[in-house]
């Protein structure tokens, strides 16, 4: 045997080896029941939620909402700072997600304005004065990277919460343009819970409290004429029961929109009591966020203040001094005490979200579905095996070993980059069983030709192998490229088939030009042989 | 074993005849499509679907009297179809949008379907799956799919040009949009749904159909430099007939797989492999019919396209072969 083929057999079984270790033997162990090594265990093939049985979530980011809440919070820094420097208005409010106006300043105090302004102009760009009012837009730049701030922070938040309710191998990623983040559960089936405990925003506010409380909604309009200022909002929430306990009736205030503090502000919180012995949930504040809530609460002594938890009052309490650093939130259940606490920890999402797409795959559909694929698989594999032999004759059977190896290398290369195993990549595995030959018969009828103008075994099969290689380059990388804009494309699943197609593309110009190669050139040895079954 | 052998079909013959099939299958496809509409799958038309697994399988029409009976809003387009395997008892109820899918009431229909199921007392069930879009992540994946199409043929038009040469690339590009032509006009005519699944068929077939294309260019690149004294349209048709065994004998090892996969990939699968059969099927006779012929149609003024890459010493001698061919 000379040299060079000698390397071709070792690094041909070695690759077969192992990928046959990482993707094959674990499957086999598992349906057997055979002991796995842990390291095995890890790099075992993983099953899509498709396959598996699972709960899939796709929420989207109200990253607008994120924007709002800066806007609200500069108007109210503004307001504060333009009183503290004596500069007359007549009002400053919030014209939208990224905007907010200033109304009636003298145009004797335009220095003073600007001077009291400089702050805001850090994220706001000063529109020119037109009849006394200025109009503040949020810099694009700032709004970019608040939206994109507050999409990656949903998506660690949820990350978080997710790992505390303690579910086996959860994937959250953010997916579309990027607006989007995708829940995967595996195994769990109560989808209404754990949308419950991923959802709740957590947004917590604290806030000064304009009027109320009122017995309805409608109430809470009617005092404002049915025109509520764009300053303010109408929240529900519940009156105090105090020491007695008890289910207090629905109210309704009127509320600042700008928060003093916010769910961004927060340090930690932890599960207390309140005066009352009620279950009750403590914060503290970040250090920059307690000088400011120090300022504020100094300044409004003796006016209430709101305790705001995902739109929903929890408690209302009169500023009796200067609050910095903690606050305590009360009038909720045991059970709301612990969620409150995970929700707060984990850290409020920073932005409202909303479902925009749910899938609940029970494990009965999960398991039909694996039949079915496997079914396919081997009436795929049996069909073109089949026809390889029929056809090519003892050549076929290099062809099918050529085969073998390809799906061994594409199993393996799946598990060991940790890529997951669905429904369509099931149907990308049988797809490449029958595009994958493709590459044997094309350099196979190149070598029957060959033979055919009369040339000798040997020199047909070098040519066959090297003409052909080139061809096979070219309609590989064809193929790839339309594959990879599937992944551009898919989420979950098509993503699955896409790498099942990629990854067979590549193993299989390996298999049916090396290891093929390899092949002949082994059984033929240095024999003279005058014929080749073909 | 020959299929094929030694052919000598005159396959430019028929280009047009090809034309004329292919804008009739397409046309045909197109006023199905138009009349009878093209049915969205759940990820495009939003909505929700609940598979529910009885104890006992119900008739499709009990399922349907109890939703009519308790979920009215539902309306007449409600879909109640048996799903999978008979074995399974299974029934799928696909609900159209009733507005409600997105935020808070993204699951409301299917507690309502659940409710009207019990209701209607079919014996036990349990509800083994379900899906529930919002018509937003339709319109977000429509403009998503479109973009890999064109990215996808503008990207194997650019590898193509640049393995071979531009007028090769545009017959490869336009075979292929010819596939997913009339690979959507029989989606149309058989009325399958409009899946995720379907699409991604439809892009593994825009990648696959290239595959005979490159073969057959290949084999005409070749012809053309051996073969100084022929004509393209010879060159053409003789470089068909030399890879009409392994075209068929390719595609036919793909299209025994895909009809593995109809057969037995299950339910979900269906779609997708109906898509591939069509697609392995039509993008053979593309790489026959359209992709050489626009080939030749391109460049029927030249005579003969410049082949590439070649030695400048080639190129010359090629040229004075042509005038002189020219003259004669």
């Amino acid at each position: 045997m000379n040299k060079n083929l000698h390397w071709k057999i070792i690094i041909s079984v070695a690759v077969l080896v192992i990928f046959a270790t990482t993707g094959v033997y674990p499957m086999v162990a598992t349906y057997f029941g055979l002991g796995l090594p842990d390291w095995l265990q890890e790099k075992q093939l993983k099953l899509g939620l498709d396959l598996k049985g699972g709960v899939h979530l796709v929420l989207r980011v109200q990253s607008e909402t994120a924007l709002q809440s800066e806007t609200d919070t500069q108007a109210e820094r503004t307001r504060e700072a333009l009183r503290t420097a004596n500069v007359n208005t007549t009002g400053v409010m919030a014209l939208g997600p990224t905007q907010f106006r200033v109304d009636g300043v003298p145009s004797e105090q335009d220095a003073a304005f600007r001077q009291a302004t400089a702050d805001a102009e850090a994220n706001f760009d000063r529109g020119s004065r037109t009849n006394g009012a200025y109009t503040f837009t949020m810099k694009p730049n700032v709004q970019k990277a608040i939206q994109n701030e507050s999409i990656v922070q949903a998506r660690q938040t949820i990350e978080r919460r997710v790992n505390d309710l303690g579910v086996a191998e959860p994937s959250i990623a953010q997916q579309g343009n990027g607006e989007q983040i995708l829940v995967q559960l595996p195994g769990v089936t109560d989808v209404d819970r754990a949308k419950g405990i991923i959802s709740s925003t957590g947004l917590l506010k604290l806030t000064l409290v304009e009027q109320g409380p009122f017995p309805t909604r409608e109430a809470a309009l009617q005092a404002f004429n049915n025109a509520v200022p764009p300053d303010l909002e109408i929240l529900p929430g519940r009156t105090d029961t105090g020491a007695g306990g008890g289910v207090g009736s629905t109210v309704f205030y009127a509320l600042k929109r700008a928060a003093a503090v916010s769910g961004r502000d927060l340090r930690g919180a932890q599960g207390s009591l309140d005066q009352f012995n009620r279950p009750a949930v403590s914060f503290t504040l970040r250090q920059d966020a307690a000088v400011r809530f120090g300022t504020f609460t100094q300044a409004n002594i003796g006016k209430p203040m709101a305790i705001v938890l995902d739109d929903r009052v929890m408690s209302v309490a009169t500023i009796q001094g200067r609050i910095t650093d903690n606050g305590q939130i009360t009038g909720i259940s045991r059970e709301e005490m612990a969620d409150t606490v995970i929700t707060l920890k984990s850290g409020a999402l920073p932005a409202k979200m909303e479902y925009i797409q749910e899938q609940t795959i029970g494990p009965t559909l999960g398991a039909d579905a694996i039949r079915a694929g496997v079914m396919a698989s081997l009436v795929g594999l049996l069909l073109v095996v089949g026809f390889m032999l029929f056809y090519y004759k003892l050549s076929g059977v290099n062809a099918v070993v050529a085969l073998v190896f390809n799906l061994v290398i594409l199993l393996g290369l799946m598990a060991y980059i940790g890529a997951v195993m669905t429904l369509p990549g099931i149907a990308g595995f049988v797809l490449t069983m029958g595009i994958g030959v493709d590459s044997n018969v094309l350099i196979f009828e190149r070598i029957k030709e060959e033979l055919e103008h009369g040339r000798p075994v040997r020199t047909s099969l070098t040519a066959g192998f090297s003409r052909v290689f080139l061809t096979l380059l070219d309609t590989h990388i064809s193929a790839a490229i339309a594959a990879l804009f599937l992944m551009q494309f898919g989420t979950g699943p098509i993503r699955g088939f896409a790498y099942t197609l990629i990854i067979g593309l590549g193993s299989n110009l390996f298999t049916s030009t090396f290891v093929s190669r390899a092949l002949f050139e082994l059984v033929l040895g240095q024999r003279q042989v005058k014929t080749l079954s073909i | 074993m020959h299929i094929f052998h030694n052919t000598n079909f005159d396959f430019l013959r028929w280009r047009w005849h090809a034309v004329i099939l292919s804008w009739v299958v397409i046309i045909a496809g197109l006023i199905v499509g138009f009349t009878k509409g093209v049915p969205l799958g759940l990820e495009f038309a939003g909505g929700t679907a609940v598979i529910a697994q009885f104890d006992k399988t119900p008739t499709i029409d009990s399922v349907r009297r109890s939703l009519d009976r308790s979920f009215p809003s539902g309306g007449e387009n409600v879909v109640v179809q048996s799903y999978g395997d008979p074995s399974q008892r299974q029934v799928m109820i696909r609900v159209p949008q009733v507005g409600t899918e997105g935020g808070a009431g993204l699951s409301a229909t299917r507690s309502a379907v659940e409710a009207a199921l019990r209701a209607g007392n079919l014996g036990n069930f349990a509800i083994v799956g379900s899906e529930i879009v919002s018509p937003t992540v339709g319109r977000d994946l429509s403009q998503k799919g479109l973009s890999a199409f064109v990215l996808s043929l503008l990207g194997i038009l650019g590898y193509i040009a640049f393995r071979f040469e531009f007028s090769f690339a545009v017959g490869a590009v336009i075979a292929t949009i010819h596939d997913i032509l009339v690979t959507f006009a029989l989606l149309a005519f058989f009325q399958y749904d409009l899946t995720l699944n379907v699409i991604a068929a439809l892009l593994t077939v825009t990648g696959y159909s290239t595959n005979d294309t490159i073969v057959i260019f290949d084999r005409v690149r070749e012809n053309l430099k051996a073969m100084r004294g022929k004509t393209l349209n010879e060159v053409v048709n003789i470089s068909l007939n030399q890879t009409l065994g392994r075209t068929v004998i390719t595609a036919g090892t793909a299209l025994l797989s895909a009809v593995a996969l109809f057969l037995f990939g299950g339910e979900v699968l269906r779609g997708f492999a109906f898509t591939m059969i069509v697609g392995i099927i039509t993008g053979t006779y593309s790489s026959v019919f359209v992709a050489a012929a626009i080939v030749t149609f391109w460049n029927r003024k030249r005579r003969r396209p410049v082949a590439q890459p070649a030695t400048s010493g080639d190129t010359e001698a090629g040229g004075k072969k042509q005038k002189r061919a020219r003259a004669s």
